[in-house]
């Protein structure tokens, strides 16, 4: 569904990846793991368009999203949420879900103006769909508070929520449980894997292992820029390269069965 | 209505200014509802003003081609000028259209044989009756009113927040902003052609800065949350000259004084309905507690 190919991206003389090559299956959840500044959010800016490649190409569903812009990645079903959150702050729950749907909304100026009913029912129907992704999330109960007055973890649910509304096909998390408390992980680990039932394709970047682990059917590790393995969740756990990635060289054997931290 | 009449040819163009000066405010406001600090607003009155003026003047047209030719003429404009400079962001943008103002103004000043220059346009008809003055306003409101509660309107506000995820819920970003910059040129253009015929006389130095930093003054002192803000605004900062008459050279200085001590004690202004809510939902368990204090 979104593949990778020779993908590279130079800030300068530093380059940040290099010849990245992968592809996220249609329907699967695949993970991208990597210690700290491996690069792994730069594949996610470089993918919705938030960066441009120094070189390589990006397909989705067969089609090249090199030079696209973002808006218009998002319209062709790609949603994405973040790893530092980026909320409305300031506008309830619902009105944060409903500015997901904008591209969805297709009435035009004359019944915007004078509110005609093709303008109404689409309002509406959009209120009712947003209501919707928030009680799949559990924030419905919230749904007109103000955004900024969520706890971190509920903010984080509120993205996703509000990413779905831009009925993406291809999902990307971006550390979907950074900071959240083991009682939080858990709760998120079900929601996610209730999204992917419902036929979502979910690509996420993530630390924390028992998540990933968990979660993904396959794994790619992404280290100084480049990928240096990639399967499924045992082989990677196995993988003597991740093990050195994360670990740093062993010298006994206690290392190799402490893999996860 | 004896009295009323007396009110009216004492006072009709103090009412007709509050009037034209909402519609500023309300064009600033719009651009603000987007995230944007454009301060071309004053410039784009100028250009509808003087468009409108020289249409009625030296082509005879009648007054609704020359309002329509005040409105067309600084979206044009702004439409040209809104690619590079919308790109800029915060004070760079100010700084920009800022200087886009000077450019216009220099620009009435020198070109004397279309212009008057210095002089100005003397003699222009006074067309602008009550109704057209009223008719704009409600118009405009109308029509922002629509916008801000639509897919539109959501999206200034998201870009506002956050541009680069707002881009990522599918909203084109660029086209937004050229849309709120395009649209409020064409109120404060309405507002200048209005003004234009209302008052007999244009010169280049109503356009000017002073002009610009007025027309923020009220939207900011009014409060930007809403429509009724900027409204408020205008009202307060036309009768403000009027009520405080002996002080009239520092006129301006009472303006910035009045915008520092809003920032600083009333940062959304006036007219701030989260604000208000705060009261009423305090107010029956501390009646008196100090209300200025809830910004």
């Amino acid at each position: 569904m979104l593949k990778l190919t020779q993908l590279s991206k130079r800030f300068g003389g530093l380059s940040v990846l290099q010849d990245v090559n992968f592809e996220v299956p249609a329907g699967s959840v695949f993970g991208l793991i990597g210690p700290n500044g491996a690069g792994k959010t730069t594949v996610f800016n470089l993918i919705t368009g938030l960066l441009a490649p120094s070189g390589g190409g990006i397909e989705f569903d067969g089609r090249s999203l090199v030079g696209v812009a973002p808006h218009q990645i998002t319209r062709r079903g790609l949603g994405r949420t973040f790893q530092n959150i980026r909320i409305f702050k300031e506008m309830s729950l619902l009105e944060n879900v409903v500015v997901g749907m904008h591209a969805h909304l297709g009435y035009g100026v004359p019944a915007l103006l004078f509110a005609l009913p093709g303008f109404r029912a689409q309002e509406q129907r959009a209120r009712a769909k947003a209501h919707e992704l928030l009680s799949w999330v559990g924030l419905d109960h919230k749904a007109d508070d103000i955004a900024d007055n969520l706890s971190y973890g509920d903010q984080r649910k509120l993205e996703l929520a509000r990413a779905l509304a831009t009925e993406p096909r291809l999902l990307l998390l971006d550390e979907p449980v950074a900071g959240m408390n083991s009682g939080e992980k858990v709760e998120l680990m079900a929601l996610v894997r209730k999204i992917a039932e419902r036929g979502y394709t979910i690509f996420m970047i993530e630390h924390d292992m028992r998540f990933v682990m968990g979660l993904c059917q396959r794994i790619a590790v992404l280290n100084f820029g480049r990928i240096i393995a990639e399967g499924t969740p045992d082989e990677i756990k196995n993988n003597a390269d991740v093990i050195e990635a994360y670990l740093g060289r062993e010298d006994d054997d206690q290392a190799a069965s402490g893999g996860r931290p | 209505m004896e009295w009323f009449d007396n009110f009216w040819s004492v006072y009709s163009n103090l009412v007709l200014t509050i009037g034209i000066n909402a519609l500023l405010a309300l064009s600033i406001w719009l651009t603000l509802s987007c995230g944007l600090l454009a301060m071309a607003n004053a410039a784009f009155m100028g250009i509808g003003a003087y468009t409108a003026s020289l249409l009625t003047m030296n082509a005879g047209a009648p007054f609704p081609v020359a309002l329509a030719g005040g409105i067309v003429a600084p979206t044009l404009v702004a439409l040209l000028i809104g690619g590079p400079t919308l790109r800029l962001s915060g004070v760079y943008l100010a700084m920009a259209t800022l200087g886009f103002g000077e450019v216009v103004r220099v620009l009435i000043l020198n070109a004397e044989s279309l212009t008057g220059g210095a002089l100005g346009l003397n003699g222009i008809p006074q067309s602008t009756q009550w109704w057209h003055v009223v008719l704009a306003l409600v118009l405009v409101l109308l029509i922002l009113w629509r916008l801000r509660r639509s897919r539109i309107g959501r999206a200034f506000e998201a870009i506002k927040e956050d541009g680069i995820a707002a881009s990522l819920m599918g909203i084109g970003v660029m086209a937004h902003k050229m849309l709120a910059f395009a649209l409020g040129a064409a109120i404060a253009g309405l507002a200048g052609a209005l003004n234009a015929h209302l008052t007999f006389f244009i010169g280049p130095s109503e356009f000017g800065f002073d002009r610009g930093v007025d027309i923020l003054t009220m939207a900011i002192l009014g409060g930007t949350a809403g429509l009724t803000g900027p409204v408020l605004g205008a009202l307060i900062i036309t009768l403000l000259p009027e009520l405080l008459r002996a002080f009239k050279d520092f006129r301006t200085m009472m303006n910035g004084a009045i915008l520092v001590l809003i920032v600083l004690f009333l940062p959304k202004g006036l007219w701030d309905p989260l604000r208000f809510k705060q009261w009423f939902a305090r107010a029956p368990r501390k009646p008196d507690s100090m209300p200025g204090k809830a910004a």
